[in-house]
């Protein structure tokens, strides 16, 4: 789960990490009063949206004054945002933060994530903030410096010291910075990230060392131990859809094209959407009702995916493991009974319990399209949808 | 033969007295797999599916000669049984379990690195051997014993390969799911190194997906050290960035993970891709010449 810039400096307050004083809101009426509150000649208002690249696309603006605050606000609330890191649609902006603007000397980049291929918790620290860390990756790549964290450990303060070392940083801000990163390694820690991004770390003018922006992504699979997240659930930027699909705990995704596809198990999925692209359909959408769902799940489903205008068919794609085919079959009946189906629909079954399926499918008197193979099913589920 | 398990392999089931675990300890069973115990804390001393139930791995060990363990144990726990296990001894763990934090497994691969205790998975479908042992979900009709080494991120589109094979007559020496999280225990390369070493093994069915550099480490050590033939396919050509695509593991981020970068570095090795997941079977056919 990604956190909004807010939430995450909210987070990391707790931790005396120094973050520009702000406040976030939601309406453009209190944008004047914000302005006041944080009583500094001059303020930063930023789009909140769950995507970086937010500065190049008009997503950040100073102002100087209650009135340029009120009008900058109104500009951007309820507006779509398109960067790099969105779709081409953008995101909703439905807050905006304002802060106190502070005077920058130096900005830094520093990041904690987990390594896949050493399975290590692994700092990331670059001299040059603000930018895109992908980009120096690419061009300059012995611009970035890494240290590998032991989980037991933690980070030791000599490596801390050595990347203090390495970004340039001397003397007394140098210790400022060791604990900055030591405090950032427990924050990444004990609130299981999966990413903690602080770009652009600034020193400013005075000595100080800001985090101007921060980026948090929380493990999923940590959340059962997290309660204080549940209230972040709610303002997450997805679609009534994918809320549902979440609630159902299936995982889902909307894309652009007409083909509805309900799968089981994640790589089968993609593949499934992979071999429509390669007929020359469009997947609707990506959807895996896991190992093992229960008939409500499948039906939720299949509900989910009819509710999409976009749909032109509908392709189930099922190798049952775990999973029943039995289970599957007796779901998509239930749900067309509540439903109701005015689109073509291909099924392909295999695997446990398929015999037991196919009856059910066929004594259902449900036009149904069965399909003997991965092939055949995307055939005609393309065929189906134009 | 085959790799990691054969005939002889004797199984502990940790959580067989959940749901799933009850479920497929039966399927295993019922396929010929040397299911000794199981263990279920606080259940020590009842049956399950006709074998003793431990409260312990230790307690299991003691009565019985395990040398493998299949973990079904919920998330939050799975982590804990997982280092029961290797600290009892067991040299081989599969464990089924999709959802476990991805701190706790940087401690238990931090933890397995000095021991000799091979992990499969976690998130992962399991091992089988045809017709010798299965430890895992696999539906077990589908597998046919041969010489075909399969190995994949997913569960069930490693059926569906599997399943191609199959009904071509092609048999397989083992087939496994590595994982879809993130971190695993047990990568391509090391089962790439495996099924080069074994005599039954001929061909190899790699099955790759988007997200992390497994697919691209794979490439390098099939460029050095595989001489058998290596037949590939890539999910999510058509996923978009920056979005879960079910597996932890399966995300574009930053650029890093592409379909079309793994496709390409497994080509660049000798690997054999198929464009499409319905002809992976005969694609392997075509290049055993049958």
């Amino acid at each position: 789960m990604k956190l909004y810039e807010f939430q995450a400096k909210n987070i990391l307050k707790a931790y005396n990490v120094s973050v520009p004083c702000g406040k976030t809101i939601s309406q453009s009426n209190d944008a004047s009063e914000t302005f006041r509150e944080i009583g500094r000649n001059r303020c930063v208002v930023k789009a909140q949206i769950l995507a970086g690249g937010r500065g190049k696309r008009g997503g950040i603006h100073f102002v100087n004054t209650p009135e340029e605050a009120l009008s900058c606000v109104t500009s951007m609330l309820g507006t779509r945002l398109a960067t790099h890191q969105t779709n081409q649609k953008g995101a909703e902006i439905k807050y905006v933060l304002i802060e106190e603007a502070v005077s920058v000397k130096k900005e830094l980049y520093l990041a904690i994530t987990i390594d896949r291929s050493l399975c290590m918790p692994m700092l990331i620290a670059c001299a040059e903030g603000g930018v895109e860390i992908e980009e120096i990756a690419r061009r300059t790549p012995g611009k970035i410096i890494k240290e590998p964290a032991d989980i037991f450990f933690g980070i030791h303060p000599f490596q801390a010291r050595r990347i203090a070392s390495q970004l340039n940083i001397s003397g007394a801000l140098s210790m400022r910075l060791n604990n900055l990163i030591v405090r950032l390694f427990r924050a990444f820690l004990e609130n299981d990230c999966s990413l903690l991004e602080i770009n652009p770390l600034a020193v400013t003018t005075d000595g100080e060392i800001y985090a101007l922006d921060a980026k948090m992504d929380v493990d999923d699979n940590a959340l059962y131990r997290h309660p204080e997240f549940d209230q972040c659930i709610s303002y997450q930027d997805v679609s009534p859809a994918e809320a549902l699909a979440r609630k159902h705990r299936l995982s889902y995704i909307s894309l652009d094209g007409n083909i509805g596809c309900l799968v089981n198990g994640a790589g089968l999925a993609m593949a499934t959407m992979d071999i429509i692209k390669l007929h020359g359909g469009e997947p609707a959408n990506f959807l895996d009702v896991g190992g093992d769902a229960s008939l409500e799940q499948v039906a939720q489903a299949f509900k989910i995916i009819l509710s999409d205008p976009k749909v032109r068919a509908v392709l189930i794609n099922i190798f049952g493991g775990i999973m029943k085919c039995d289970v599957i079959a007796s779901g998509i009946i239930q749900a067309i009974k509540e439903a109701g189906i005015h689109i073509p629909l291909v099924v392909r079954l295999e695997g446990t319990n398929v015999e037991i399926a196919r009856k059910i499918l066929d004594n259902s008197a449900l036009s149904i399209l069965c399909a003997k193979d991965m092939k055949e099913a995307a055939r005609m589920a393309v065929t189906a949808s134009q | 033969m085959g790799i990691l398990i054969d005939k002889d392999t004797k199984v502990i089931c940790q959580g067989i007295t959940g749901h799933a675990g009850s479920f497929h300890a039966g399927k295993m069973l019922e396929y010929g797999t040397k299911l000794v115990a199981g263990v279920t804390p606080g259940k020590g001393g009842t049956r399950q599916q006709g074998v003793p139930v431990f409260d312990s791995v230790i307690d299991a060990m003691k009565n019985t000669d395990a040398n493998a363990s299949v973990i079904y144990v919920p998330a939050p726990f799975a982590a804990d049984a997982i280092l029961e296990a290797a600290e009892a001894g067991i040299e081989l763990v599969v464990c089924i379990t999709e959802g476990i934090p991805a701190l706790d497994m940087v401690r238990v691969k931090k933890y397995l690195s000095s021991g000799r205790t091979r992990l499969i998975g976690p998130n992962c479908p399991g091992v089988i051997t045809p017709g010798a042992c299965k430890i895992g979900i696999m539906p077990g009709y589908i597998h046919k014993p041969g010489h075909v080494g399969v190995v994949s991120r997913s569960g069930t589109l490693t059926y569906e390969a599997v399943w191609q094979l199959t009904r071509r007559g092609l048999g397989q020496s083992t087939c496994l799911g590595i994982g879809g999280d993130p971190l695993i225990g047990t990568d391509f390369a090391d089962v790439l190194r495996l099924f080069q070493d074994d005599k039954e093994t001929q061909a190899i069915v790699l099955i790759g997906e988007i997200g992390g550099s497994a697919e691209e480490k794979a490439a390098e050590v099939i460029k050095r050290e595989i001489t058998k033939p290596v037949i590939g396919f890539v999910a999510g050509r058509t996923a978009p960035p920056e979005k879960r695509m079910g597996h932890a593991g399966a995300i574009i981020s930053g650029g890093k993970g592409t379909a079309s970068s793994k496709i390409s570095a497994l080509e660049n090795a000798g690997v054999t891709m198929t464009e499409s997941p319905a002809d992976i079977g005969t694609t392997v056919a075509r290049i055993l010449g049958c």
